[in-house]
């Protein structure tokens, strides 16, 4: 179904403008994907995403500009690095509950923008860096309609991906842990290391669509990195439904899409994002596609 | 040597006073709801912009301060009434999405209100800087000092001597039991958001002549509020005081003696560091799970 919307959707793009949009609001869903086997199914928040984001994006920018390595070849190692990074802070940070571990996460992506703002000889600080196009085997990727294609290729591949993983062992066992992390120990899951494998498989996938985005636009600044894009990453997949992978991808769509429209009362647009969200949570608090689906099922039970 | 080291103090000690009001409003309002306010960074910016304008428009300094004291615990009422009361049973996620939803909906509110320009107050007395062993102190930091311990105390007074305070501490304890013994807790929770509400309105006040302010001004007090009360462990009020000077005082130090570009970056690298050993913060409460 996703593959058709993708492929049906460019019929009503009348300009590139449109395609740009698309393109951004595929990269987003790609990360809430990724985010949502966190935040959905394994119940950890995270309120630091942008700053994996960001790694990969200047892990890209810098290993092509200044090393000259092969675009693909920058992407796999800034997220290698990413997702050792993870690891190594997921250990111990996973272990954290509630309110402790959205402090903790927060923490570290404040840590990440203020060093890409701050070590301004390396990452050009505030004023950000310019990044080349993306190529492959002498394949280059330009222009939005190209991006438009590719992207939506890796779209498909990750929410495949994702369905795989939450029908696979992992998956039940990380539900497990969501319902009830004690009770899921005591039968037996290794909680820890599914919680800190998840994270990390999140962190990756938010890294890869940073060196992605970066390619992509051509100019990035430290504001990837920060905090309100990591709220921004959470909202978008609460929004859609938590523990849903098309509810994250819709949520994705949704929230990329509303500041275009919010642009004609510009005025008032933060404050218009921030009742949303208020109001959003406070009457659908399972997310828009949950919601959408329990009532239709109220309809049908009455029937 | 020493003095320069005692002008880090004085200015991490006016910071840290901050941070523990803005730490102070976190607990509270843990305390009687389990609730993270991810607003409470703009209850102090309110503060600081309601009042510099307030006296920018003529009124004397005293009403103005009143008046923004008043508009600031009216929102922090609102914020429980139309967006917390409603989502009561919800996950933590959901919650603290609301709040950082109402963080953003306050600020797009006050750039609207208000604009995107720095506001100052005049220091409420004089700007004629003290000497303290070499080193020098202004006086608005003095009125930081005062204003905080002052409120401090009261809190305290209001807590352990009062019947109200009393029942929002047994709320705070234990919900059921608290409703079984005839406490309000519908009250009690407006009363938290009040009360913190207007902690974050009298911090931003003092500190203005100081730092200034901005629509933007409560996004990283407002965390730093959170690491300290992170710090010394959610829902203890004193573990946040301490919390608050320690980030205050760290983050003066490392800006004098590190550098002062990732004087921002202290404050969460210190609450990584405690996380990573103490899971509860400083003065936390071990926690045990019940399946």
């Amino acid at each position: 179904m996703l593959a058709v919307v993708i492929t049906v959707a460019p019929l009503g793009f009348s300009n590139s403008y449109y395609y740009d949009v698309a393109v951004n609001a595929m990269f987003n869903a790609i990360v809430c994907v990724g985010l949502n086997l966190l935040i959905g199914y394994a119940g950890q928040i995270s309120l630091g995403h942008a700053g994996f984001f960001a790694l990969g994006a200047y892990g890209s920018a810098l290993l092509t500009a200044s090393w000259g390595l092969p675009p693909i070849a920058a992407m796999l190692i800034s997220a290698t690095v990413v997702g050792l990074l993870a690891f190594v802070v997921g250990r111990p940070i996973l272990k954290l509950k509630g309110h402790y571990l959205a402090m903790a996460t927060l923490g570290i992506g404040i840590i990440i923008h203020i060093v890409l703002k701050t070590e301004a000889k390396i990452t050009g600080g505030p004023d950000g860096m310019s990044v080349d196009n993306f190529s492959l085997l002498g394949f280059t990727v330009m222009g939005d309609r190209m991006w438009y294609w590719v992207v939506g290729i890796l779209l498909i591949l990750t929410v495949w991906l994702a369905l795989n993983l939450i029908d696979s062992p992992v998956g039940r066992a990380l539900r497990a842990v969501h319902g009830s992390e004690v009770g899921a120990e005591v039968v037996g899951v290794d909680t820890s290391s599914y919680k800190v494998l998840v994270f990390v498989v999140s962190a990756v996938f938010a890294s890869m669509v940073g060196s992605l985005f970066a390619h992509k636009n051509g100019f990035i600044t430290p504001d990837i990195g920060s905090f309100m894009h990591s709220v921004e990453l959470v909202v978008m997949v609460v929004l859609g439904g938590m523990a849903s992978v098309f509810g994250a991808l819709i949520g994705a769509v949704i929230l990329t899409l509303l500041p275009q429209f919010l642009a004609v009362v510009e005025q008032y647009e933060a404050m218009i994002l921030g009742a949303i969200m208020m109001g959003t949570m406070i009457f659908l608090p399972k997310g828009l596609l949950p919601s959408i689906v329990s009532a239709f099922k109220r309809r049908e039970g009455g029937q | 040597m020493f003095a320069a080291f005692l002008q880090y103090l004085f200015s991490g000690l006016t910071s840290g006073a901050i941070y523990a009001l803005a730490g102070l409003g976190f607990a509270i309002i843990y305390n009687s709801s389990h609730v993270i306010n991810f607003a409470q960074g703009e209850f102090i910016m309110i503060g600081g912009m309601a009042t510099a304008t307030m006296v920018a428009a003529g009124l004397p300094l005293p009403l103005a301060i009143a008046l923004s004291m008043l508009a600031s615990m009216m929102v922090g009422v609102a914020l429980e009434k139309f967006a917390i009361e409603p989502a009561r049973n919800s996950d933590v996620v959901t919650i603290i999405i609301i709040t950082i939803g109402a963080s953003i909906f306050l600020r797009g509110a006050a750039q609207i209100l208000w604009d995107k320009e720095f506001h100052s107050l005049p220091a409420f007395s004089g700007e004629t800087p003290i000497g303290v062993f070499g080193a020098t102190l202004m006086p608005q930091s003095l009125w930081v000092f005062g204003v905080s311990g002052a409120v401090i105390v009261a809190l305290w007074w209001f807590f352990n001597r009062t019947m109200f305070g009393k029942a929002m501490l047994g709320t705070s304890h234990n919900r059921l039991a608290a409703q079984l013994v005839g406490v309000g807790v519908k009250k009690v929770l407006l009363a938290s958001f009040a009360l913190s509400a207007l902690l974050g309105a009298v911090g931003g006040v003092v500190v203005t002549p100081i730092t200034f302010t901005n629509y933007e001004a409560g996004i990283m007090l407002g965390l730093k509020g959170f690491s300290a009360a992170v710090l010394g462990g959610l829902g203890n009020g004193g573990g946040a005081i301490v919390g608050g000077l320690i980030v205050g005082i760290a983050e003066a130090l490392a800006s004098g003696y590190l550098s002062s570009a990732y004087k921002d970056a202290i404050a969460f690298i210190i609450i990584l560091f405690v996380l990573f050993f103490m899971p509860n913060g400083l003065f936390g409460k071990r926690g045990t799970d019940r399946v």
